[in-house]
């Protein structure tokens, strides 16, 4: 399968916190990989480092074949980006926002609606679409975001917390949206919900103080609790995996020796 | 797409932000009403019988003091704010282009007040025989000084998140770059630095630089200085993004 997401060796410091110590992530087509991990583990920052928002102290990012630091402008045209609280011009309507993300993917005219009708459609925005961006309940200002964020097709999507605010049934909607589009894209999605990595990953890594310390199917998550362990299973390992709480917890200093 | 079209997906979406609030009607009426006021009651445009338009332009600069604020305050620190920032930097834009739409459409909509004035020239070539020329540099000098202001606006509000803070520093900001350039302070620092340093300061004003082209006179260096310290700023502008835009 073809590598669409390449990091290698990404490495972060704010100052002298070293919030990202070392992550590859080697995503191709037809994977939807959920990132999870404690809050301040680096998930968003690794995802800031995916998407050129922050430059990595050390390691390199090639999206599609090309390197992000070389040729930001191109490798900025391969994917989509759901930025942490779906940020959006509050003062504009839902089908204007579009209308400016759609220019600046390259779009005009009638190529321009069309795109944006098809991404308003894609998650059931046609109600809201005179609406100011302002006035949308947290729902379906996210929704916003995952349209902006498909509007132009991309072989990949980097979504932060895709599904945060919504309710169960725009949840569910979400969820299906994102399977369809893993089918033939790279995704990488992170969460706070476990169920969601079971629902719609094919892949999870978990990261903890900046390094990834699961890396593998949800069914190998589930996998790693103990028998006895017969309810909340993922959260028992993801507890196991990011604290000392429960015995065996491979604590980063001991990981690290 | 290229850096061109780039620059006017940011122009037309920030030029358009101007009028989705109150602030375009407010900024106009205020900005056609106090030029109006200063120069008919402070200049004494009829009482002074001479068909030009002096008064108007000598007002200028302080109307910018208050107003350009108003116009750049809001370029950086409202994306910051709200984190659009991470939205633009991740689309396919350089900081370049971000910079460049940003200044251009705030300076826009600053020539556009200044056009809504085109009526006091109106005026005084009906009433007599004015200097066109002189007018025309008037325009000119009026022009590049709000983009100097606007520049340093833009460049200060890179720095916060709050559009308060951004309108009181570049209200400053541009203040200093107006006073140095005073008699009364060049008086004051003539008494013990070397004449070429007093000289260097008031060339640095843009007091200087604007009254000596409200006179009529084009000069090349009074343009050099309009364009290159806005370019300065605009330059400082990218990178003060680049280094404050995570946090």
């Amino acid at each position: 399968m073809k590598e669409l997401i390449a990091a290698r060796g990404l490495r972060k410091s704010f100052g002298s916190f070293e919030a990202v110590r070392g992550i590859d992530l080697i995503v191709p087509a037809g994977q939807v990989l959920g990132f999870l991990g404690p809050n301040g583990a680096g998930k968003s920052t690794t995802m800031r480092m995916l998407t050129g928002f922050l430059e990595p102290t050390a390691g390199t990012v090639t999206l599609d074949g090309i390197p992000l630091a070389d040729e930001p402008i191109a490798a900025k045209r391969t994917f989509g980006y759901l930025p942490e609280g779906a940020p959006a011009y509050g003062d504009m309507r839902v089908e204007e926002f579009l209308n400016f993300v759609a220019r600046a993917r390259g779009y005009v005219g009638a190529d321009a609606r069309s795109r944006v009708d098809r991404s308003i459609e894609r998650l059931h925005l046609e109600p809201y679409r005179r609406q100011l961006v302002d006035t949308l309940s947290k729902g379906y200002k996210r929704r916003t975001g995952l349209a902006q964020a498909i509007l132009h097709d991309p072989p990949i999507l980097v979504l932060d917390e895709p599904t945060d605010g919504l309710d169960p049934n725009q949840k569910h909607e979400v969820r299906e949206l994102i399977r369809r589009l893993g089918d033939d894209r790279a995704v990488v999605l992170s969460t706070h919900i476990l169920e969601e990595v079971e629902a719609v990953c094919t892949r999870a890594v978990i990261i903890n103080e900046g390094r990834v310390v699961f890396d593998g199917t949800p069914k190998a998550l589930d996998a790693k609790a103990a028998a006895n362990v017969t309810s909340n299973r993922l959260d028992h390992v993801f507890r196991m995996l990011t604290t000392s709480d429960i015995g065996g917890a491979p604590r980063t200093k001991a990981a690290s020796r | 797409m290229n850096s061109p079209a780039r620059i006017a997906t940011i122009f037309r979406r920030e030029f358009a932000a101007y009028f989705t609030s109150p602030l375009a009607g407010i900024f106009l009426v205020i900005y056609l009403f106090m030029s109006a006021v200063l120069t008919f009651q402070m200049g004494g445009l009829y009482e002074r019988g001479q068909a030009d338009l002096r008064p108007f332009f000598q007002v200028q600069p302080w109307l910018d003091l208050f107003l350009v604020p108003a116009l750049s305050m809001r370029l950086w620190a409202e994306d910051r704010r709200t984190g659009t920032i991470e939205l633009l930097l991740t689309l396919p834009f350089s900081v370049r282009d971000l910079v460049l739409g940003k200044f251009l459409a705030a300076w826009a909509f600053a020539c556009v007040a200044l056009a809504l004035t085109a009526p006091l020239w109106i005026t005084v070539a009906w009433l007599g025989s004015p200097d066109h020329g002189t007018i025309l540099v008037g325009y000119i000098a009026s022009a590049l000084m709000a983009g100097t202001f606007l520049a340093i606006g833009a460049f200060l509000s890179a720095f916060t998140k709050n559009q308060v803070i951004a309108f009181v520093l570049s209200g400053v900001a541009c203040f200093l770059l107006m006073v140095i350039g005073f008699p009364m302070l060049l008086d004051f620092v003539s008494g013990w630095l070397p004449r070429t340093a007093v000289e260097a300061i008031a060339a640095m004003s843009v007091l200087t630089h604007f009254e000596s082209m409200m006179r009529g006179v084009l000069d090349g260096r009074d343009v050099l200085y309009f364009v290159s310290v806005s370019a300065a700023f605009l330059f400082l502008n990218g990178i003060v993004v680049e280094w404050k835009k995570a946090e």
